[in-house]
């Protein structure tokens, strides 16, 4: 285990690296970004002295080194400064919506990484009969329509015709946790019918895949019954590959859902993002960008550390 | 009223103007047709129509343009959803009435000297803030001071730029100084900006609290999510039938129409425009589409080549055909311009001057005078200017063909096009939202030295009229004047006025509205809040 430790320190301190190189990368592209934040603030009834003196409130007028560097000197002790067009703390505009992307990210996963790992295992079992055919045309089916585009279909089929679930997932403060997952259905299913299929394929391409190696044969020759087999020899060695995707997945469903919180109005960091890029307000754009950029480092680690974990020819190497 | 057909027309219509279904004006007129005199079926109306709007229920009120970033500083207000949240928790001096006229708001009176260089405001004793203080000449006096001085960011400072003093006489009276006579002060005061806020007592404003006099108080919320508002007991004005307010933020044009249909929310601020025919035909929702003062200018450099020959000007006016563009691209929710920044719903618009309608010969010819013929020109627009803004570039290229002017389309980026493309290329599309009165507009985009001149035009005889008409308090002569400056903006500006956009809105089953809303902002002035009522 002692290797394991290590090597989570050392892709820790790499990832630490990795988040520095993205820091810089993300402050300078958000500076080459058109137009000016204090015209942004301002709107288009703003003057010239207007503009001045709000570019002089907000520090603007320092160049761009500086304000990185006194950025960066906050966001290591992860205090992300304020807002400079509300003047509120980062952490504080941001925190609650990380929380509401996090949940539907939480919710989705929990539908979808069971769905798509048991119907991966079936769908191995049964390969090429016709419950193979349907679960893999309608899962890509799924994946290869953009996702605002799902949502539309099911706010038209579940909210609209039948009116079974709200067709905006409106969030309020008093809400019971029951009420919370019924106004959050939509989105959260929208988003499992787009993880679903990367997460189901690469499960059934796994154990198909080693369903032809010798001691795969070896089990079946002693007499084990099919659904055996792969369950209990076939997926241990397949869990690796399998961790990997449902991670990329996971990461998927806390940074690539802007689309679904535009389409259900649900609260999210993402949209947070998109205002904040086009109001030019540089911190939120940069925390935002350096917790996704963090999201994806620590669920890679997670999924390196677990599929080693599942693999003891990875855990002992010669 | 002798047939029995007539009788049954009648109880139609005064079931129709119950219910809110039609307004007075269709009432009078079906009324007429059945045979009934003006003066019975004035008495008609009056009983039959909704006259005392029920008290109760929670208006949840789905608002576009709602933004992370917002703030409640007045000075900065810039999105839609926060100009009607304002005019829900705040008040200003005055306010637009239904009928567009200006009426009282916390100033119950006003009145000004002979050279209108001072305006005195008598407040309401009344009024009061949500945390119960009372409002006094010193709250008025810091709030308007938020907008004036070097270190004010506000983007209303340009308004209050004359303003050499405001003083309190008494708690409820307060006198406005101005370097120049200004006849339309208590119209600028309607400015979305000029909300008031409670005064620190140090010459600055509580803004941070969201606390105001408007008819509801902020009970929770969060700036570009949504706020949920209960009525505030103590306000100085009549209405606010409406028990509790929820203010929902929805910007995808889909979600919101989506959420009107199913019953999420009692009304929406905005609908996309492509849509407005199918959700018409929905019996259980009111599509209200009012004409505005907000317009598409498209706006010609007079001091570059070619555009500083009027006739080049005039014959690009002349070029396009406008039904066409309000019924293809405005989806007939647009009235038709005439060159002039001046809309049917503002003050001293000019209604004797003739439309300029779609001439191609007319250009052509006009152009040859000018030595032009086969003339080509680069026209800037982008998406983000107006739905289909794009398209409707297109389409005025294809219609100016016919006048031999070869207009090429040049799309910019939607990002910073206010300030790359605006007032830097020679010829450009640009939306403007409405202004209180055409002294602000001419002042602030049409007067030689104004810094959004756009159209770089310079006309000496209009700019006088303008310094002569804004402080004429003779209302005659003052509207003549704008007549005149309109008809010089027609015939000899750089400016091209397709149309002004109309507010396009959405009530769901239930929600009643006055036969008149006002066309300063949508969802009546952005007063639905206060103004709209559940039916019982």
């Amino acid at each position: 285990m002692g290797d394991i430790l290590g090597l989570v320190v050392k892709r820790l301190g790499l990832g630490l690296i990795i988040l520095l190189v993205i820091s810089v990368i993300i402050f300078f592209m958000v500076e080459l970004l058109p137009g000016d934040i204090a015209q942004a603030v301002l709107g288009q009834g703003a003057t010239p002295e207007n503009l001045a003196a709000l570019r002089k409130e907000m520090g603007l007028d320092q160049p761009a080194l500086v304000r990185y560097l006194h950025w960066l000197a906050g966001a290591v002790t992860l205090d992300f400064g304020n807002s400079i067009v509300t003047g509120a703390s980062v952490a504080e505009t941001i925190g609650e919506r990380f929380a509401n992307t996090l949940f539907l990210a939480a919710y989705a996963a929990a539908i979808a990484v069971p769905i798509s790992i048991v119907l991966g295992v079936l769908v191995a079992l049964l390969r090429n009969s016709i419950f193979d055919r349907v679960a893999n045309v309608a899962t890509l089916t799924s994946i290869s329509s953009p996702e605002f585009f799902l949502g539309y279909i099911l706010i038209l089929y579940l909210a609209v015709k039948t009116g079974m679930f709200p067709a905006i997932a409106s969030l309020s403060n008093d809400m019971s946790f029951g009420d919370l997952l019924y106004r959050t259905f939509l989105p959260a299913l929208t988003l499992v019918l787009v993880v679903t299929a990367h997460m189901m394929r690469m499960t059934r391409a796994a154990i198909i895949n080693l369903l032809a190696s010798p001691y795969i044969e070896m089990a079946r020759l002693k007499g084990a019954p099919p659904w055996k087999v792969i369950v209990k020899h076939a997926l241990p060695n397949a869990w690796a590959p399998i961790i990997n995707v449902v991670a990329l997945n996971l990461a998927y469903l806390i940074t690539g859902v802007v689309l679904v919180e535009v389409v259900f109005v649900y609260p999210g960091i993402g949209q947070a993002l998109v205002d904040a890029v086009s109001k030019r307000d540089f911190p939120v754009v940069q925390a935002c960008c350096l917790i996704f950029a963090a999201t994806f480092i620590l669920l890679n680690l997670a999924a390196d550390v677990g599929s080693i974990l599942t693999n003891p020819r990875l855990r002992h190497p010669k | 009223m002798k047939k029995k057909t007539d009788q049954v027309l009648l109880d139609r219509l005064a079931q129709a103007a119950r219910t809110g279904d039609i307004s007075r004006r269709s009432f009078m007129h079906y009324a007429a047709a059945a045979g009934v005199t003006a003066s019975a079926a004035t008495g008609l109306w009056g009983t039959s129509a909704a006259a005392n709007p029920s008290r109760g229920g929670t208006f949840r009120w789905g608002v576009h343009d709602g933004n992370t970033s917002d703030t409640h500083d007045p000075g900065t207000y810039v999105t839609r959803q926060m100009i009607f949240l304002a005019h829900t928790h705040r008040s200003y001096l005055t306010l637009i009435e239904p009928d567009n006229s200006l009426g009282p708001d916390l100033a119950t009176s006003w009145e000004a000297t002979p050279d209108a260089k001072q305006w005195t405001f008598e407040l309401n004793p009344d009024a009061s803030f949500h945390s119960g203080k009372p409002v006094t000449a010193q709250d008025v006096i810091d709030s308007l001071n938020h907008h004036r001085g070097d270190a004010s960011t506000s983007a209303a400072k340009a308004l209050l730029t004359d303003v050499t003093d405001i003083t309190a006489d008494g708690d409820h009276t307060v006198t406005i100084s101005l370097a120049r006579g200004n006849a339309d002060l208590p119209w600028l005061m309607t400015d979305y900006h000029f909300a008031i806020c409670p005064s620190n007592g140090d010459g600055t404003i509580d803004w941070q609290s969201g606390d105001g006099t408007g008819p509801y108080k902020i009970e929770s919320g969060e700036f570009g999510i949504r706020w949920e508002l209960a009525r505030h007991d103590g306000w100085h004005g009549k209405g606010a039938y409406f028990d509790k307010v929820t203010m929902i933020v929805l910007n995808d044009p889909n979600a919101r129409q989506t959420a009107l249909v199913t019953g999420d929310v009692d009304c929406v601020s905005l609908i996309e425009l492509k849509t407005l025919a199918l959700l018409q035909r929905n019996p259980d929702i009111s599509v209200d589409n009012i004409p505005s003062g907000g317009a598409i200018t498209m706006p010609m450099f007079c001091d570059t080549a070619p555009f500083s020959d009027v006739r080049v000007r005039t014959a690009l006016k002349l070029a396009m055909d406008r039904d066409e563009i309000i019924e293809k691209i405005a989806f007939g929710a647009a009235t038709k311009g005439n060159d002039f920044h001046l809309s049917p719903v503002q003050p001293y618009w000019p209604s004797d001057i003739p439309q300029r309608e779609y001439d191609p010969d007319q250009a052509k010819s006009l152009l040859k005078d000018a030595g032009q013929e086969g003339l080509t020109v680069n026209l800037s627009v982008a998406e983000s200017v107006y739905t289909g803004a794009v398209d409707m570039c297109v389409l005025y290229a294809e219609q100016a063909k016919a006048a031999g002017i070869n207009i090429k389309v040049v799309r910019e980026p939607s990002d910073g096009y206010y300030s790359d493309v605006w007032l830097k290329k020679p010829f450009s599309a640009v939306s403007w939202g409405s202004r209180p009165t055409p002294d602000v507009m001419f002042t602030l985009a049409y007067k030689d030295d104004a810094a959004w001149n756009e159209s770089r035009w310079q006309n000496e005889r209009f700019n006088e009229l303008l310094l002569q008409a804004k402080s004429e308090l003779d209302q005659t002569l003052r509207a003549e004047m704008y007549r005149e400056m309109c008809l010089l903006m027609r015939d000899d500006g750089g400016t091209l006025l397709p149309f002004f956009n109309n507010w396009v809105y959405a009530r769901g089953k239930g929600v009643k509205r006055p036969e008149q809303v006002a066309a300063s902002w949508g969802c009546d002035g952005a007063r639905a809040a206060s103004r709209w009522w559940f039916e019982t």
